[in-house]
């Protein structure tokens, strides 16, 4: 299971308490009807479906409710970052050199822990 | 090739079983081919097989980056059936359970095809109405498909739970006699044995990294980690990866991958006679030769190639198969697995030329490709062939998302399948 963070609830939750909606910063034209058949099948149908990171949306349906952006790459599962609807596509090579990732950060820099012996002996 | 008969297994009895030979080489790669197949899973294999055999085609070669079999055609949990609602999934399933039941002796290996029957459960008013309209439109195209009330569901699967205050109470079903099993490894050994013995190269560990295209845009070959290889056409069967694949053509797919897993239980005694699914409740069980359950999960919400999928799919999975088999719920499981499934808008498949001359893709099976793999290698190999579709795959285009004429399997469902 996936620890997904809400950019707007600014918080770490089970990827239970989220929806994912596909592929992100896909814009229907407008007007509808102006766009070829060919166009509008490319909105509707047709995905990057990349191997590697990708933009996709999720919804926190079970908290907050709002739709929000992220990158993932699809090989480790491993979010890169999440951003807020409307906001513009990150960077993604800038993310990848900082290596300042939320979940990497988590992995590298694990909070010190006591061991329990020493503990007990404290 | 030597032929696998009971003379065979008496000879090689006699003189201690040094006799057998290799079931296929691992040449090296010529430089051009007629026809390559991306690709040796058991649609990949099945479509060398094909073109070797029906069209006289024997200058192929099968690429494969892994190992053949190794994909999603090692990873399924075997299920055969052909009870589609559309006309245009009918025919070309139905065409693969018809070569599934000459299969075995066409290719002279046992894929330990087993008819045992699939059963398909009704737990609500709509379960029940979608089922009988499912029955009505298979007998309609000549497919057979049975209702069953909640007490012959019993007979024809005694361990079942019938019990009213069960969450999902059973209040009948589906069957689909003709459907049931084979073994998915000698699936893709059969034909790779077969197709090697017509002379078509199965290679690998060769990775295709680019489509080489002439000037007007047609194939001329492909790249591989092992060189560039040659050929005029290029049939793309590559399951979960094909979007990465067409991606080195430039043709975007409608096509998303993602995780789907499976898990098998310790070895029992015989227990469950045939393949019980539950689109409801979302599970799918039968009981292997070797006494293992065989149990499928869903997909994961999320796209993915990781070969992972999350552990509350299983569970959610597992919870259903409790409550429907609750003489298994101290049965501990041994192995699960994932394997990353490409999905189509409607969940039916793609068969078909592309808009690139000499390049063709079969695709899109989703969830439930392996029933369909000899019927869809002996249309794609048509495809291949002539250049044209064969009268089943004709409907499995790409430009069906462009013109609607969708196969909505999807809504007919309502649920992966």
């Amino acid at each position: 299971m996936l620890l997904i963070k809400c950019p707007y609830c600014e918080d770490e939750r089970p990827e239970l308490e989220f929806r994912n909606a596909g592929e992100a910063h896909l814009v229907r034209a407008n007007p509808i009807v102006d766009q070829s058949d060919d166009d509008f099948a490319a909105f509707l149908y047709f995905r990057q479906n990349p191997k590697g990171l990708q933009f996709e949306r999720w919804r926190h349906i079970h908290g907050c409710g709002r739709f929000f952006n992220a990158v993932r790459d699809s090989v480790s599962d491993k979010f890169l970052t999440v951003y807020k609807a409307g906001e513009p596509k990150p960077n993604v090579e800038q993310l990848v050199t900082r290596g300042t990732t939320p979940a990497e950060a988590v992995v590298e820099s694990p909070a010190p822990r006591t061991p329990r012996t020493k503990k007990a002996e404290a | 090739m030597r032929k696998y008969s009971v003379f065979a297994l008496a000879r090689e009895a006699m003189r201690a079983h040094k006799g057998w030979e290799q079931q296929w080489t691992s040449p090296e790669p010529k430089s051009e081919y007629d026809v390559i197949i991306v690709g040796a899973g058991g649609h990949g294999l099945a479509t060398a097989y094909y073109l070797a055999k029906e069209h006289g085609i024997t200058n192929v070669a099968v690429l494969e980056k892994g190992w053949l079999g190794g994909g999603n055609t090692g990873r399924n949990t075997t299920i055969i059936r052909s009870n589609y609602l559309y006309d245009e999934s009918a025919g070309i399933y139905e065409h693969a359970v018809k070569l599934w039941e000459g299969l075995s002796q066409d290719l002279n290996y046992n894929v330990m095809y087993s008819a045992r029957g699939v059963m398909m459960l009704a737990h609500n008013i709509h379960d029940v109405q979608v089922f009988k309209r499912h029955i009505h439109a298979n007998r309609l195209n000549g497919i057979d498909n049975e209702w069953l009330t909640p007490e012959q569901v019993k007979e024809f699967c005694p361990p079942i739970n019938l019990s009213a205050d069960a969450r999902y109470p059973i209040i009948g079903a589906a069957l689909q006699r003709r459907g049931g099993t084979a073994r998915h490894d000698a699936v893709a050994w059969g034909y790779a044995r077969a197709a090697a013995d017509r002379g078509v190269h199965i290679i690998q560990n060769c990775e295709v990294t680019g489509v080489r295209r002439a000037a007007n845009g047609a194939v001329v070959g492909v790249d591989t980690n092992r060189g560039p290889i040659n050929a005029k056409k290029v049939g793309v069967v590559a399951a979960g990866h094909t979007s990465v694949i067409m991606n080195m053509a430039d043709v975007r797919m409608p096509l998303e991958s993602y995780p789907l897993q499976a898990l098998v239980s310790e070895p029992v005694k015989p227990l469950i006679p045939c393949v019980i699914m539950s689109n409801t409740v979302h599970a799918y069980i039968s009981q292997s030769d070797k006494g293992e359950m065989v149990i499928g999960a869903g997909t994961d919400q999320y796209t993915s190639y990781s070969q992972t999928g999350g552990l509350h799919i299983i569970n959610h999975t597992l919870d259903a198969i409790c409550e429907m088999f609750p003489v298994l719920t101290r049965l501990k499981m041994l192995r699960s697995w994932g394997g990353i499934v490409d999905v189509t808008p409607d969940r039916s498949p793609i068969l078909a030329k592309t808009p690139v001359p000499g390049l063709y893709v079969n695709c899109g099976w989703g969830t439930g490709g392996f029933k369909a793999t000899p019927g869809s290698g002996n249309v794609f190999a048509h495809t291949i062939a002539r250049d044209e579709p064969h009268r089943i795959n004709a409907p499995f285009t790409i430009e069906r998302f462009t013109s609607g004429r969708l196969i909505d399997e999807a809504a007919a469902a309502a649920v992966a399948h």
